[in-house]
């Protein structure tokens, strides 16, 4: 079996910023249950010219940068996302475009909840291992939606991560995949629906919990490994607290967890949450870490990766492309009313 | 945007998005948007305009805060506009994004960057294309 792994990766956050508190203050709660029941103190916010098209470029663009790939030699683009700008006209297409990888590329867009991003990187691995494109990306990213007042205003963010996926200098090798599925109604968006429902409490056990933890212990039966194997663990986080607690419940350390922890000062960036989370560790990753990966989405599922980084992640230019910590300090705040404005909330006839 | 409007911003998405210009084949001067001949050369550069992908980058020759915006725009203002002058030489006006109102400055260093442009209303195409920001001093 051929190795295939992560060649180069970018990432892009919007620079707005909205206060947990802020949003509390607007709908009469009370700020720091809110910010300390939810482990989330603030939330990137799109500008009105940003969506996923534009994040996924920008993440695109920041991973080629990185690399000396020629775009012609990029043969897919798979984007992961449930806020696609258009629902019929393929992010990818735009993303392929702006990249210069096009015409000879194969596109499609993917939406799983959450996780549609991870599953854009298995996708690649596919046809890269079996030698149907020399190089994939595979991009998460997510300007999501939340209704005025529901508790995911508190969380729902704006960013995402780009990973080009091929078999030559490798900087982080995925050893192994897998994926955990069922038909489970925690959260979803019905067809021409401007915002999301979701069941409440059982977003918790049924759902997010019960998929990771099944994931994550079937990768680690197939990789052989156990938690303390690992340098760093990356999981889905709806909110602050989940990975912490799913990272105890499964024998990880808040220290494995850390680096890779970004939903308490960016929010939930939803298809960009597990893949920005890996881009912050592979910013400070060296040679030998084993890095563990667990994706949720929503409806439900969870895809789980097993990492090595390599020798040449110590020769990768990170300095061409900003670091995840120099896109979550370069930030700007707006209040709740030009977010309102910014995110389309306000009635408009 | 008017009907008939698909087609034209199709066959500028090369220059909108990687800003592609061109480049005389026998003066050397570089034009964007891309023309196809020089006006100086004339007969002298048909068949010899190069394709030339610009970087990008440039600085703000002079701006201004627009707060009374035309329709797509209305919700994004206050915003500076400004007159790029791009290093290869060619001249853009775009948005600045990503920069408060106060620390627009001529001269100041920038780079494009990919945005939406505007949106056709809520069934219409969208429009994406370059605004610049500044660039950031490690």
């Amino acid at each position: 079996m051929k190795d295939v792994g992560i060649v180069s990766y970018g990432a892009h956050i919007p620079r707005l910023r909205i206060k947990s508190s802020d949003i509390a203050n607007a709908w009469g709660k009370n700020p720091e249950t809110i910010t300390s029941s939810l482990g989330v103190i603030e939330k990137s916010v799109p500008s009105p010219d940003q969506d996923v098209a534009t994040i996924s470029v920008e993440a695109a663009r920041a991973a080629l940068a990185r690399c000396n790939i020629d775009p012609q030699d990029i043969g897919a683009v798979y984007v992961g996302s449930e806020s696609h700008p258009y629902a019929v006209k393929p992010t990818g297409t735009i993303v392929g475009e702006a990249i210069s990888a096009t015409p000879i590329l194969k596109v499609a867009d993917y939406e799983f909840a959450c996780k549609a991003g991870t599953a854009a990187i298995q996708t690649c691995m596919a046809l890269v291992k079996s030698e149907m494109v020399d190089y994939g990306i595979a991009i998460g990213a997510d300007t999501s939606q939340a209704a005025p007042g529901d508790a995911l205003e508190y969380a729902a963010s704006a960013g995402g991560a780009a990973f080009i996926i091929g078999r030559e200098k490798i900087i982080a090798n995925i050893n192994e995949t897998c994926s955990f599925t069922t038909d489970t109604p925690d959260f979803w968006r019905r067809e021409g629906r401007k915002y999301p429902a979701h069941g409440g409490r059982f977003t918790g056990a049924p759902a997010y919990f019960r998929h990771v933890i099944s994931n994550a212990q079937n990768l680690m039966g197939s990789a052989n490994s156990k938690p303390e194997d690992y340098n760093y663990a990356v999981f889905h986080q709806p909110n602050g607290k989940f990975p912490l607690r799913v990272a105890k419940m499964l024998g990880f350390t808040p220290d494995q967890v850390k680096q890779g922890l970004l939903c308490p000062i960016i929010g939930n960036t939803y298809s960009g949450s597990t893949m920005l989370g890996l881009a912050s560790v592979l910013d400070i990753a060296e040679p030998g870490n084993r890095i563990f990966v667990a994706s949720y989405g929503s409806g439900a599922g969870s895809d789980a990766f097993d990492i090595t980084v390599t020798e040449f992640i110590k020769e990768f230019p990170h300095e061409k492309a900003p670091l995840v910590s120099e896109l979550i300090e370069k930030k700007q705040y707006v209040d709740y009313s030009t977010y309102a404005k910014y995110r389309d909330l306000l009635y408009e006839d | 945007m008017a009907d008939g409007a698909v087609p034209r911003f199709w066959r500028e998405i090369p220059q909108r998005y990687n800003l592609i210009g061109n480049q005389c084949g026998s003066c050397s001067k570089i034009y964007f948007p891309p023309r196809e001949s020089c006006p100086y050369c004339r007969r002298k550069s048909m068949g010899k305009m190069k394709v030339l992908k610009l970087k990008g980058q440039g600085e703000v020759l002079t701006y201004s805060i627009i707060y009374n915006a035309p329709e797509h725009f209305e919700r994004q203002t206050p915003y500076p506009i400004a007159i790029i002058k791009l290093d290869e030489g060619p001249k853009v006006t775009a948005q600045i994004v990503d920069c408060k109102l106060d620390d627009v400055k001529i001269g100041m260093r920038v780079q494009s960057t990919f945005r939406k442009i505007h949106e056709d209303g809520y069934i219409g195409a969208i429009y994406y294309g370059y605004k610049f920001k500044p660039i950031e001093v490690k």
